[in-house]
C-alpha cells in the first residue's frame, strides 16, 4: 500500500511542471511587458522632460561679477581698491565632522564666534550640494600655512581667493568714499529680480558714500558663463561664456593731501570740513570728524566693533558734511549784508548806533548783541567785520522774513545741495508757510530778528554753509557741487544750480571788502589768522549757540558741560582777488569761531594754495585719531 | 533504487540515428548547450561594453570582470559535467552547509553599515547567502521529486520549513533583498512541483494580510525609507531619493535612441549613483536608449527561453524543478534590478546579472547555468523524439 502510494506517475508528473513552466513563461512576458512600458514611458513619453533634467543636473549657469571701479583722487591716488583677500570656507559634503573640523581650525584661525553663526546662518540658507560656506575672511599667511600643513586632516577646508574692496586710507574718507559692505536681508527682498540675479553669490554692495551713490556705475555689467559641472559641483569644462564689463573707475576732484590736512588741522576734535572748488562747484575735501575704519565694514563687521561705533558720544558713523544741521550763526551776516543792499532796505553808508542790544517798539524783550558794550556807530562793513549783531537784528527786522526767505534761497539755504552723495539733508531754512505748517502757528516778528543772526529755527549744513560762501565769492553763481570730476576719464560737466543776475558788483564788492577786513583789518574778529600771510583771505567767523543735548542725561557732568559750548564756525575764500577755493568749517562745542574754526580755515587755504600740506610723515594716516573699537 | 532501473534502461535503448547523434555528441561530449553559451557570451561581452563606459573607460575594472567571468565560466564548465543524480543524493549536505555558514555569519561575520553578509576566511571574504542561492533550489527540488507531485500537504509544509530557515538566517543579517531571492528560488520549486491554485491563492492572500505587520515589526528604519522614497522620491532629493530620481534621469534623458555610448552626462559627471553595479542599467539606457533597453531584454528573453526549453526536455521532475526554478529566479533577478532602477520597485540592492560588476553573484549565476547545460546534455531517455 505504501510503496503503491509513492509510485511515481513520471509522465503526469511532466505534464504538471511542463504547465506551470508554461505559466510562468506568460508570466516572464508579462513581467517584461511591464519593464518596457515603463522604460518606454520614461525614455520616450518624458523623454523630454527628463533630458532638460539631466542638463539642469550639469549644466550650471555662474554669474561672473565684473571688478569693481576704483576710485582715484584728483592727482590719481587711489582711494578705493580691489585686493585678493583669502576666504577659509567649508564643503559640509566632504567633512565627517562639522563641529569638530571647526573646532581643529578654530587653533589655527581666529575664528569669532560671528563668524561661526554666520557660517551655520548661511549654510541654512539654502544652496547646491557641494557648494563651499565660507567661514573666515581675511587669512593672514600664516594662518594659510597653518590650514596647508594640516591639509591631510581636514578635509572639505579650502581656502579660495576672492577679490575684496579695501581703501588705503580708510579713516580719511570714511564718509566721502563709504564702504561696500555684506548685502543683509533687508536690502535682498528690495531688489527686483534683475536686481537679484546681479547680486547673486556677491556678498556686498555700496553701503554708504560715493559706493552707495555710484553703485550701478561702480558694479560695471554682470558677465555669464554656463558651465558644465559633475554631482559634486567641479566645474569641468565652459560651455558658454559672455565675459563682465568692470565698473566705471571715478576720478574725483577731491586732493588726498587736504584731505588728510583737515584732519590733522582737527587735531582731534569733532566737526566737519568742506573745501569747495569755486569755479567747478568740485569738492576738494569733505570731512567729518571723529571717523572711523571703513574697511572694518567690508567682510563684515563684528558685532564688538559696530556696537562700540553705534553707541559712542561721539557718533563717528553720523556724516557731519551733509547729515549734520547747525545754526549758520554769524556766517550768515555777509548773506544779508547782500540782501540788505540788493533789497535797498541798507545803503553802503547806513549805520545805526549799537548798545549792546536790540528792542523792538511795545515789546520790553530785549534782543542782545554777543558784546555786552555794543559796537557803537555801526555800517554794513562794520557790522560784518566785528559782526554786530543789533545791525543785523535791525536789518531783518525791516527786510522782513519773506525777502530774507527768497534771496537764502538763492544761496542754496534749506534745499539739498544734490551733491553725488546719498542721504543728503536739506537743513532748514524757515518762511511764514514753514511755520504755519509745521507749527501751526504766525511767524512773529521776533523769529524774524533771531533769524538775522541766523539762530532760531535756521539750520544749515556744513555743505550748504560751503555752498552759500561758493556763491558769494562767486558773485551769485551757484555751482552744484560735486565729488566726481571724471569716470573712465569722461569729464562730468559742472552744473551752474542759479545765479543772480541784477546784483550790483558794488554791492559784492562791499560784502567782499566787508569779508576781507574780517581777516584782515585790526578789529576783525580773525585777524588772528593773517599773521605771516602771503596771500588775501576772505572770511566771516560765526558762534552757534548749543540748545540742548539730545542723550545730555547719561553722561556726567563734565562731559556734559563740554558739549554745553558753542560750536565754532567759520566760512571763507582765498584768494581774495580772484577766489579759488572757498570753505566752511565747524568744531562742535569749539567755543568761537575765530579762535578754533578760523585757524582751520587757514591751514586749509596754505595747503591749497601754497603747498603746505599737514601729513602724517609715518604714512599710517589716521588710525591714532580716528574712534578706535 | 529507481534511479539504478533507470540506467539499466537506458542501457538498453537502441541508437536510433548514428547521424543525429554524430551531430550532438561533440556538446554532449562536453556537456555544454551551446545556444545557452552563445546568448551567455554575447550578453556578457556587451555587459563590458556598458561596464567600461560606467566605469569611466577604466579597463582595470573591465579586466577584473573579465577575470571574474573567466572563472566564473570555467565554474560553469566544471559544473556542467556533474551528474544531477550526485547532485540530488548532495542536496541535503549543500543545505545543511549552507545553513550552518549563515549561521556562523550571524556570530563570526564581517560587514559595514550595520550589517553582518561576509565570512572572511584566510583573506578570501565570500557571502553564505550566494551559496544559499543555488542550495534552497537544489534541496527543494530534491526533497520534492523524492515524493509524488504534486506535493501532498505534509511535503509542502516541510518545504515551507526549509525555505524559512535560511530566509529567516539572511533576513538577521539583515538582507531583505536576498532573503527574499532565496526564498523565491525555494517556492518557485513548490509552484513547478504543482503546488495546488488553491494554496497558491490562499498564500497570497495571506501575504497581502501580512503587510501592514510586516511593515510595522519586520522591516527595518533603512528598508521602510527605500519603499517610502521609492513613492515620493522628490520627499528627500537630496538623501534618499537622490538615487531614483538620478536614474529616472539618466533614463529619461537617453531618449529613443541615447545619447551615445560613452556620452552619458549623468553617469560619467557622477550624478548617477552605483552606476558600474546596481544601477547600470541606468547608463545603458541614457547611451544607447530605449532600443538599447529593448534589446537587452530580450537577450534576457532568449536566455530565459532556452532554459525554460531546457527545463521542459529535462529527463525527470528533480532535473526540471531545478532548471526551471535556476532559469526564473535569474529572471526574477533581472526584473527586480530593471524595475528597481527604473523607479518601479524599491532600491533593494540587486545587481543587473552578468553585466553589474560583481564577484560572487556572477559566480553563483554561472554555476546555476552550469546546472541547466549538466540538465540539457544528459544522456536522455529519448535521444531522437
Amino acid at each position: 500500500m505504501h510503496e503503491l502510494e509513492n509510485f511515481k506517475d513520471h509522465h503526469r508528473e511532466a505534464t504538471t511542471i511542463k504547465g506551470r513552466l508554461l505559466v510562468t513563461m506568460l508570466l516572464v512576458l508579462v513581467m517584461l511587458g511591464i519593464l518596457l512600458s515603463r522604460y518606454y514611458n520614461l525614455q520616450v513619453v518624458n523623454h523630454e522632460n527628463y533630458a532638460t533634467q539631466s542638463d539642469n543636473n550639469r549644466i550650471l549657469v555662474q554669474t561672473i561679477h565684473p571688478k569693481r571701479g576704483l576710485i582715484f583722487d584728483t592727482n590719481g591716488e587711489l582711494l578705493a581698491d580691489n585686493r585678493p583677500s583669502y576666504v577659509l570656507s567649508l564643503t559640509p559634503e566632504n567633512i565627517p565632522d562639522l563641529s569638530q573640523t571647526i573646532n581643529i581650525l578654530k587653533n589655527f584661525v581666529d575664528i569669532s564666534e560671528d563668524d561661526v553663526s554666520r557660517f551655520y546662518k548661511t549654510l541654512k540658507s539654502g544652496r547646491r550640494p557641494y557648494q563651499s560656506v565660507p567661514l573666515h575672511h581675511r587669512l593672514t599667511e600664516t594662518e594659510i600655512a597653518r590650514i596647508a600643513v594640516n591639509e591631510y586632516r581636514l578635509p572639505g577646508v579650502d581656502v579660495e581667493a576672492q577679490l575684496v574692496r579695501s581703501y588705503p586710507f580708510p579713516f580719511l574718507f570714511a564718509h566721502t568714499v563709504g564702504y561696500v559692505g555684506k548685502i543683509n536681508d533687508k536690502e535682498w527682498n528690495r531688489f527686483n529680480e534683475e536686481e537679484q540675479a546681479r547680486y547673486k553669490g556677491l556678498p556686498t554692495i555700496g553701503k554708504i558714500g560715493l559706493e552707495k551713490f555710484y553703485e550701478d556705475q561702480l558694479f560695471g555689467t554682470t558677465g555669464f558663463q554656463h558651465v558644465e559641472i559633475n554631482a559634486r559641483m567641479r566645474v569641468l569644462r565652459t560651455l558658454e561664456r559672455q565675459p563682465p564689463i568692470p565698473g566705471t573707475d571715478l576720478h574725483l576732484h577731491v586732493d588726498k593731501r587736504l584731505q588728510e590736512t583737515a584732519f590733522q588741522a582737527m587735531e582731534g576734535r569733532r566737526g566737519a570740513i568742506v573745501a569747495i572748488d569755486i569755479k567747478t562747484g568740485g569738492i576738494l575735501a569733505m570731512l567729518s570728524t571723529p571717523t572711523y575704519d571703513s574697511n572694518l565694514f567690508v567682510t563684515g563687521i563684528s558685532h564688538k566693533n559696530y556696537n562700540a561705533l553705534t553707541e559712542s558720544v561721539d557718533i563717528p558713523l553720523f556724516d557731519r558734511v551733509i547729515q549734520g544741521t547747525y545754526p549758520p550763526a554769524s556766517t550768515i551776516k555777509p548773506v544779508f549784508g547782500l540782501v540788505g543792499l540788493d533789497s535797498r532796505t541798507i545803503t553802503t553808508s547806513h549805520r545805526i548806533f549799537d548798545p549792546g542790544y536790540y528792542k523792538l517798539e511795545n515789546d520790553d524783550r530785549l534782543y542782545r548783541d554777543w558784546k555786552r558794550t555794543g559796537h557803537g556807530w555801526v555800517n554794513v562793513h562794520k557790522a560784518i567785520v566785528q559782526s554786530s549783531d543789533t545791525f543785523f537784528y535791525d536789518m531783518a527786522f525791516r527786510t522782513g522774513i519773506d525777502t530774507l526767505h527768497r534771496y537764502g534761497t538763492m544761496f542754496g539755504l534749506g534745499s539739498r545741495t544734490d551733491i553725488d552723495l546719498p542721504n543728503e539733508r536739506r537743513g532748514l531754512w524757515p518762511s511764514r508757510e514753514w511755520k504755519k505748517q509745521t507749527k501751526g502757528i504766525p511767524w512773529f516778528p521776533g523769529d524774524t530778528i533771531n533769524v538775522g543772526i541766523g539762530q532760531g529755527d535756521a539750520a544749515a549744513t556744513p555743505l550748504q554753509m560751503a555752498v552759500m560762501t561758493s556763491t558769494l565769492a562767486n558773485r551769485g553763481v551757484r555751482m552744484k557741487p560735486r565729488l566726481v570730476k571724471a569716470m573712465n576719464n569722461v569729464a562730468i560737466a559742472q552744473e551752474v544750480v542759479s545765479t543772480m543776475e541784477g546784483v550790483s558788483d558794488q554791492h559784492w564788492d562791499a560784502i567782499h571788502e566787508a569779508m576781507y577786513d574780517v581777516v584782515h583789518a585790526s578789529n576783525g574778529t580773525a585777524r588772528r589768522i593773517s599773521r605771516n600771510l602771503s596771500y588775501k583771505i576772505a572770511g566771516k567767523t560765526g558762534t552757534a549757540q548749543v540748545v540742548g543735548i539730545k542723550q545730555g542725561e547719561e553722561y556726567d557732568a563734565e562731559a556734559l558741560k563740554e558739549r554745553h559750548r558753542d560750536h565754532a564756525l567759520f566760512v571763507g575764500f582765498a584768494p581774495y582777488e580772484n577766489p579759488e577755493i572757498a570753505v566752511a568749517i565747524i568744531v562742535e562745542n569749539g567755543g568761537s569761531g575765530s579762535s578754533a574754526a578760523a585757524p582751520v580755515a587757514r591751514k586749509l587755504f596754505d595747503a591749497h594754495l601754497l603747498g603746505e600740506y599737514l601729513l602724517d610723515e609715518e604714512e599710517r594716516v589716521t588710525a591714532t585719531n580716528g574712534v578706535q573699537p | 533504487m529507481s534511479s539504478v532501473r533507470q540506467q539499466d534502461f537506458l542501457r538498453r535503448m537502441p541508437e536510433a540515428s548514428n547521424d543525429l547523434r554524430q551531430r550532438r555528441s561533440f556538446w554532449h561530449a562536453i556537456h555544454i548547450d551551446p545556444w545557452l553559451l552563445l546568448l551567455l557570451i554575447i550578453l556578457t561581452v556587451s555587459g563590458m561594453w556598458v561596464l567600461y563606459s560606467a566605469s569611466e573607460g577604466s579597463l582595470r575594472m573591465v579586466q577584473r570582470q573579465a577575470t571574474f567571468f573567466g572563472l566564473a565560466y570555467i565554474a560553469m564548465f566544471a559544473v556542467a559535467q556533474v551528474r544531477l543524480s550526485l547532485v540530488a543524493r548532495w542536496a541535503p549536505v549543500f543545505y545543511i552547509g549552507g545553513v550552518c555558514l549563515l549561521i556562523a555569519v550571524l556570530f563570526f561575520g564581517v560587514g559595514a553599515k550595520g550589517a553582518q553578509r561576509w565570512l572572511s576566511l584566510g583573506g578570501f571574504r565570500f557571502q553564505p547567502s550566494e551559496i544559499m542561492k543555488l542550495a534552497m533550489p537544489i534541496a527543494i527540488a530534491a526533497y520534492l521529486a523524492s515524493k509524488t507531485l504534486p506535493p501532498k500537504f505534509k511535503h509542502v509544509f516541510w518545504s515551507l520549513v526549509l525555505i524559512a530557515i535560511p530566509t529567516v538566517l539572511i533576513i538577521r543579517q539583515p538582507d531583505l533583498g536576498t532573503s527574499i531571492l532565496v526564498a523565491a528560488s525555494g517556492i518557485i520549486v513548490l509552484f513547478y512541483s504543482g503546488l495546488s491554485w488553491r494554496y497558491i491563492v490562499t498564500a497570497f492572500t495571506l501575504l497581502g494580510a501580512s503587510i501592514w505587520p510586516m511593515w510595522e515589526y519586520v522591516l527595518r528604519d533603512y528598508q521602510r525609507q527605500r519603499v517610502l522614497t521609492l513613492f515620493n522620491p522628490e520627499s528627500d532629493p537630496q538623501g534618499a531619493g537622490w538615487n531614483i530620481i538620478q536614474s529616472k534621469t539618466a533614463i529619461g534623458s537617453g531618449g529613443m535612441s541615447g545619447k551615445g555610448w560613452l556620452e552619458g552626462t549623468q553617469s560619467h559627471l557622477n550624478f548617477l549613483p552605483e552606476s558600474h553595479t546596481d544601477f547600470i542599467i541606468a547608463v545603458l539606457a541614457e547611451e544607447l536608449g530605449f532600443i538599447g533597453v529593448l534589446l537587452l531584454l530580450a537577450l534576457y528573453l532568449l536566455i530565459v527561453a532556452r532554459g525554460f526549453i531546457i527545463a521542459a526536455n529535462a529527463q525527470d521532475s528533480f532535473r526540471r524543478l531545478l532548471a526551471g526554478s535556476i532559469t526564473l529566479t535569474f529572471f526574477i533577478y533581472v526584473f527586480v534590478n530593471v524595475g528597481m532602477v527604473g523607479g518601479l520597485l524599491p532600491v533593494v540592492g540587486v545587481p543587473l546579472p552578468l553585466v553589474s560588476l560583481g564577484g560572487t553573484s556572477l559566480v553563483t549565476l554561472m554555476l546555476g547555468f552550469g546546472l541547466l547545460m549538466a540538465i540539457s546534455t544528459e544522456q536522455r531517455l529519448v535521444v531522437n523524439k
